[in-house]
């Protein structure tokens, strides 16, 4: 780790390597997912070998995201439980949005808007599983009818959608928010972001609550 | 390859150009199965298998006369008997199963792979194989459940109604062994004229319900069955008695695509101009100063 002192650790290698796990194989279904959903994207079939290998390889893909994202559901859950403090910041997303964080709730180490993503994600990786399995035909075929399977098709693409939107939003903060990125990158932010965006997180961590 | 012309194809799955339209509007071909005169032979199951090179596995009786018992990738058509009881009466129903060659074809619409779905001029409905990725989405567009996906190359399979047979001008081969004819084929027209002859005979023999099966859900069938009980037809072994392409798959297939890339389109623009409007959201030199203040004045 860094010897710097004037930053802040935030996230632990394993954490981060956890993370881009997560993040890499979303990625990678989000494009065979899509290249089978729109068939003008079919094209990124190409990306994969091929429309059989995409088919072939794509639910392989989303165990590794539901293994991986698991570890990151109970590494940082309990950060993410809603408060009071949400709340109230929620009802100034307008003024987040206009970058004038003044008078806002001092924020533990989530706001409300990563908790959203986080709990957004966490139910639809869920449905995605569990609709992704029924529509496993390989290993799965026998064990649901047509009806659930078409259901499970449209479930699929819906929070495939949602899971994609957040997904934007959440790389939208990362890119938008300065300082934000060498948290996942590099394991550590500097006091002056912990102190702007994160600052009872950041009294804990320097012992000054 | 598909084994009729590039310039007969009327629709084509997962695709968006305009299909050719040069060609005269050629005829509607139908193939015309009458329930009433079959006689359970299976034939019909044999000429399939052996037109189109085909080897159903040994399988098992499961007690009936349907043998093999569903369809599979290697049987196309299948013998669907029925004992049908009511009052004093029994009667044995068989139904020849296999591709009903929609006109508004659910699997196509369903399918995923550009090109692995065809229906061409003449109405028949025919999978490309070297196109199809093996998905399965076929099987949940179709109403009647005909496709049957390989374990062996995880590609879909289902009748061709003897395309490389029609192109030529032939009968498809069900229909040339059928030893009663209860399998005809040609125009749609005249098949649906010739089923009116017999729906007339059989009504003259006291089937007052006889009728022809072209279900409108699905756009009409270029396979249609003369039944003696056209007013149920799920008696034969579960026919659909109001097929139609699920609306889940209308949903899937329809409205959520266009929707779904315009919401994505649409994040990935209002982050850009948020961005050039409002800019990044930077930490201050004030803030790094009270930061540090706080920091360091932690006794270490």
């Amino acid at each position: 780790m860094s010897e710097n002192t004037n930053v802040v650790s935030r996230y632990t290698t394993a954490a981060r390597i956890n993370h881009w796990i997560t993040a890499a194989s979303l990625i990678l279904l989000a494009l065979s997912g899509m290249a089978l959903f729109h068939p003008s994207l079919f094209f990124l079939t190409n990306l994969f070998g091929g429309g059989q290998m995409t088919r072939a390889v794509h639910p392989w893909i989303g165990v590794v995201l539901a293994i991986s994202f698991l570890g990151l559901f109970f590494r940082f859950f309990s950060l993410n439980l809603w408060t009071r403090d949400d709340t109230v910041w929620m009802k100034n997303l307008g003024k987040v949005i206009n970058n004038d964080e003044e008078g806002l709730p001092e924020l533990g180490k989530y706001n409300a808007g990563q908790k959203l993503v986080f709990w957004g994600q966490s139910i639809l990786i869920l449905l995605l599983f569990g609709s992704g399995l029924i529509l496993w035909d390989v290993y799965f075929e026998a064990y649901t009818s047509i009806d659930q399977k078409r259901l499970a098709a449209v479930v699929h693409a819906l929070c495939a959608i949602g899971a994609i939107l957040i997904w934007i939003v959440h790389v939208y903060a990362a890119i938008w928010v300065k300082g934000t990125l060498r948290a996942m990158t590099r394991g550590s932010v500097t006091r002056g972001w912990s102190w702007k965006h994160h600052r009872k997180w950041f009294r804990q961590e320097v012992g000054k609550p | 390859m598909a084994t009729l012309q590039s310039l007969d194809i009327r629709r084509r799955s997962a695709s968006t150009d305009t299909p050719p339209q040069v060609r005269q509007s050629p005829v509607e071909v139908a193939k015309l199965i009458d329930v009433s005169k079959c006689i359970g032979c299976k034939a019909c199951q044999a000429a399939c298998l052996e037109w189109n090179d085909l080897k159903q596995p040994i399988g098992y009786t499961d007690g009936t006369y349907n043998n093999p018992t569903d369809l599979t990738p290697t049987s196309w058509t299948v013998m669907r008997f029925t004992e049908y009881e009511h009052g004093d009466d029994l009667e044995w129903l068989i139904r020849k199963d296999g591709c009903m060659h929609c006109d508004d074809p659910g699997c196509l619409k369903a399918c995923p792979a550009p090109g692995a779905i065809v229906q061409y001029t003449n109405g028949i409905v025919d999978f490309v194989s070297e196109n199809c990725i093996g998905c399965g989405y076929c099987v949940k567009g179709c109403p009647f459940n005909i496709p049957r996906i390989s374990q062996v190359d995880r590609k879909a399979y289902k009748c061709t109604l003897c395309s490389d047979r029609v192109s030529v001008g032939q009968a498809p081969a069900c229909a040339k062994a059928c030893p009663t004819q209860a399998i005809y084929f040609g125009s749609k027209e005249d098949m649906i004229g010739h089923a009116e002859h017999r729906i007339t005979d059989l009504k003259s023999r006291g089937f007052k319900n006889a009728g022809l099966y072209n279900p409108p859900g699905v756009g009409g069938t270029h396979v249609m069955y003369v039944l003696h009980h056209a007013d149920k037809p799920s008696l034969y072994a579960g026919l659909p008695d109001d097929p139609k392409i699920s609306p889940l798959i209308g949903f899937w297939k329809g409205i959520i695509k266009p929707i779904s890339l315009a919401a994505i389109a649409f994040a990935g623009v209002f982050g850009f101009l948020h961005y050039i409007t409002k800019g990044p959201n930077e930490v201050s030199d004030s803030d790094q100063r009270k930061a540090d203040e706080l920091a360091e004045g932690k006794p270490k």
